[in-house]
């Protein structure tokens, strides 16, 4: 098993890799500091530990208890959301939260507090987390919630992973009525006017995202996707849910690598947002419509052996819109090709944890090939600044570049995770932004 | 639909009764560790099983075969799963390891199947289904005690299925190649390794359709060909 980051940019090898299954965190925290690895879908290097080691959390994959009446959902860390929407979806229950793909763990989906397009209405994953249950190096195995341990509760929650290793979580699902979702798109020409689209969509829809093409900056148009969970008007959707969903096979996208070059990806964002500039609703199976990019498993090989990095902010909502603009102008101005940029409005309900991300606020997401990081790391530092001067964030999920000082000022709640975390438990992010 | 598992908790098995119990069969599990077989039984439950029975007992205790097969009942299908993969090295010097690491894999496997087979072909069919592997087609050095016991239940499976060829008893035998699971972890992974589910959905295939021999993942049949074709003198592997 291959121990990357999704990014593939930053190098990093484990000295060892164990199976959760078949060793005790305190023998192997005994010898070594160690991280719990699930799925590798983080982009930087919170899901890595160059040089210590790594718990797989694959094998910790049981459903130990689901309650068709209450949605509560009681599975083991390293469960899969793919796995869990195999057998919820037909019973008519929805993951609460969703990130971009379904290929991760519920172990990971906490530990970097996730979010998806619903923030606005129902805020990050760990809003849903019930209970979980961690294993300290210790060999202390703990029940947290928000009432029972509270203080470690929360710090595991957007913990990284290093306030020990989750084993199991009792998540609170969402009912649906239907596998499908009825989405609209909607084409915008600016910032100004996928702000107010966002605005007046966030009490209509559940779902809200935007699609940006940035080689404009704010004066960039987008396609805004908008969708709720249909309603059961066919009495069949249970056949519906059960169909077959597409192939996960691997698919040969490195050849592309060389295609991904400011000019090429200007023609294709002229040719994506033509295509989806139609806001009349379509019904869409959830599958395509939350992981798009699912269908192309190894999506990731697109940017080539050097890897590509994203970035992700989010400026608050009482810093206004200038901070994200001047951000977009500035991406713009490089030529640097970002060939997905994605914008959304983050609602008010808080995060539940110590070192969440997601506030009330605008956040945008780039990915940059890491080609050219002579120009990109100095853009994306000054991005930093202004960020922090607006008193946003980075995400850490997805940072593999940021610098030590910077993470601790956007973070001063750092110190309080540094005390809650497990003294056998460190990564490589957490070894690069604290030392 | 009734499904028997022996060995349940080994991770292809487990993969298999995941599809199983999706479709809403009956499930039987018997495992050694009993810890395990309730959460695997949980597991299995949530996933939509209308029911899971499990029966905890060493495989490799004979005295317990008829307790264990009069609880499966009359299954429509079974799957013998069961095994261990020795330490080949560990072994080479000790034939009382060596004797045991045969008795589970084959002995135990031929008792149990034979059990099966009596109790299908007497309810007048069904599909008994039992995982040799590729290392059965050639002894190895690396693993020739595990190889010899799964070549045994390859000709014994063959003689059964002539045996049962009048009945209406199907007896696949299903080879897989090498795949990433708890019994494979000491061993460096490459591209031919498969995943536990995909090997799980190959089985849960070749079940349906009745096939004799399957190879999972397919292209281990080409692979096999050619080790089987290799000259005695050249196999030093």
């Amino acid at each position: 098993m291959k121990h990357d980051s999704w990014g593939r940019w930053i190098e990093a090898q484990p000295a060892h890799a164990v199976d959760a299954t078949k060793a005790t965190v305190a023998a192997v925290a005994a010898s070594d500091l160690v991280l719990p690895y699930g799925m590798g879908r983080s982009y930087g290097d919170v899901c890595l530990n160059n040089g210590h080691t790594l718990i797989e959390t694959e094998r910790l994959c049981r459903i130990r208890s689901f309650d068709d009446d209450t949605g509560v959902l009681d599975c083991g860390a390293g469960t899969t959301l793919e796995d869990i929407l195999r057998f919820v979806v037909t019973r008519g229950w929805f993951l609460p939260v969703t990130p971009g793909t379904k290929f991760v763990t519920v172990g990971g989906c906490i530990a970097n507090d996730v979010h998806g397009k619903n923030h606005h209405r129902a805020g990050t994953f760990g809003r849903h987390v019930r209970a979980l249950y961690l294993i300290r190096s210790d060999g202390v195995r703990l029940r947290c919630t928000p009432e029972e341990n509270g203080a470690l509760f929360r710090a595991t929650i957007g913990g990284l992973g290093l306030t020990g290793l989750i084993v199991s979580a009792e998540i609170q699902l969402r009912r649906i009525e239907s596998p499908l979702v009825l989405v609209e798109r909607v084409p915008f020409r600016s910032l100004d006017e996928f702000d107010a689209l966002s605005r007046a969509s966030d009490a209509t829809h559940e779902y809200t995202v935007a699609w940006f093409d940035s080689f404009a900056g704010r004066r960039s148009r987008g396609i805004f996707f908008r969708g709720n969970h249909a309603q059961a008007r066919r009495t069949n959707w249970k056949a519906d849910a059960l169909r077959p969903r597409r192939s996960t096979r691997a698919w040969p996208v490195a050849p592309f690598a060389p295609f991904l070059r400011p000019l090429t990806v200007r023609a294709f964002n002229t040719v994506y947002f033509h295509a989806n500039a139609r806001p009349k609703p379509r019904r869409l199976d959830y599958d395509p419509f939350f992981y798009p990019l699912d269908a192309v498993p190894n999506w990731n090989a697109i940017y080539g052996r050097q890897g590509f990095l994203q970035y992700q902010f989010v400026i608050p909502e009482q810093s206004g819109l200038e901070p994200v603009a001047e951000i977009l102008d500035g991406a713009a101005k490089s030529r640097l090709a970002s060939f997905l940029t994605v914008i959304k409005k983050f609602g008010a309900l808080p995060s539940p944890g110590l070192l969440s991300f997601p506030r009330a606020g605008t956040t945008v997401c780039f990915d940059f090939a890491a080609r050219n990081t002579g120009v990109l790391l100095p853009m994306l530092e000054r991005f930093d600044d202004i960020v922090e001067a607006a008193g946003g964030s980075v995400y850490p999920a997805k940072d593999a570049r940021m610098s030590g000082e910077r993470f601790r000022r956007i973070f001063p709640q750092w110190t309080e995770l540094q005390r809650q975390s497990d003294p056998r438990f460190s990564s490589s992010f957490w070894r690069r932004v604290t030392q | 639909m009734r499904v028997a598992i022996i060995g349940a908790t080994s991770a292809i098995a487990v993969e298999v009764a995941k599809l199983y119990a999706a479709e809403g069969a009956t499930l039987f599990l018997a495992a050694r560790n009993e810890a395990k077989v309730l959460a695997v039984a949980s597991d299995l439950r949530v996933r939509g099983a209308a029911d899971v029975e499990t029966f905890v007992a060493d495989l490799a205790d004979r005295s317990r075969d008829d307790a264990l097969v009069a609880a499966a009942g009359i299954p429509d299908v079974v799957l013998i799963a069961h095994g261990t993969l020795p330490d080949q090295k560990a072994i080479d010097r000790d034939p009382l390891a060596q004797a045991a690491a045969f008795d589970l894999n084959a002995t135990s496997v031929i008792a149990l199947t034979a059990h099966f087979a009596n109790v299908l072909e007497q309810a007048g069919g069904g599909t008994l289904a039992v995982i040799g592997s590729v290392a059965g087609d050639r002894g190895r050095r690396s693993n020739y005690v595990y190889g010899a016991a799964k070549a045994a239940v390859q000709t014994y499976c063959e003689g059964l299925r002539a045996r049962l060829a009048t009945s209406n008893v199907a007896v696949v035998l299903i080879k897989p190649g090498w795949v990433d699971t708890p019994m494979t972890a000491g061993i460096k992974k490459n591209a031919l390794f498969a995943s536990a589910a995909s090997v799980g959905g190959g089985i849960h295939a070749a079940i349906a359709r009745r096939r004799a021999t399957v190879y999972v993942p397919g292209f281990w049949r080409w692979i096999s060909l050619v080790v089987r074709m290799l000259p005695g003198r050249l196999v030093k592997f």
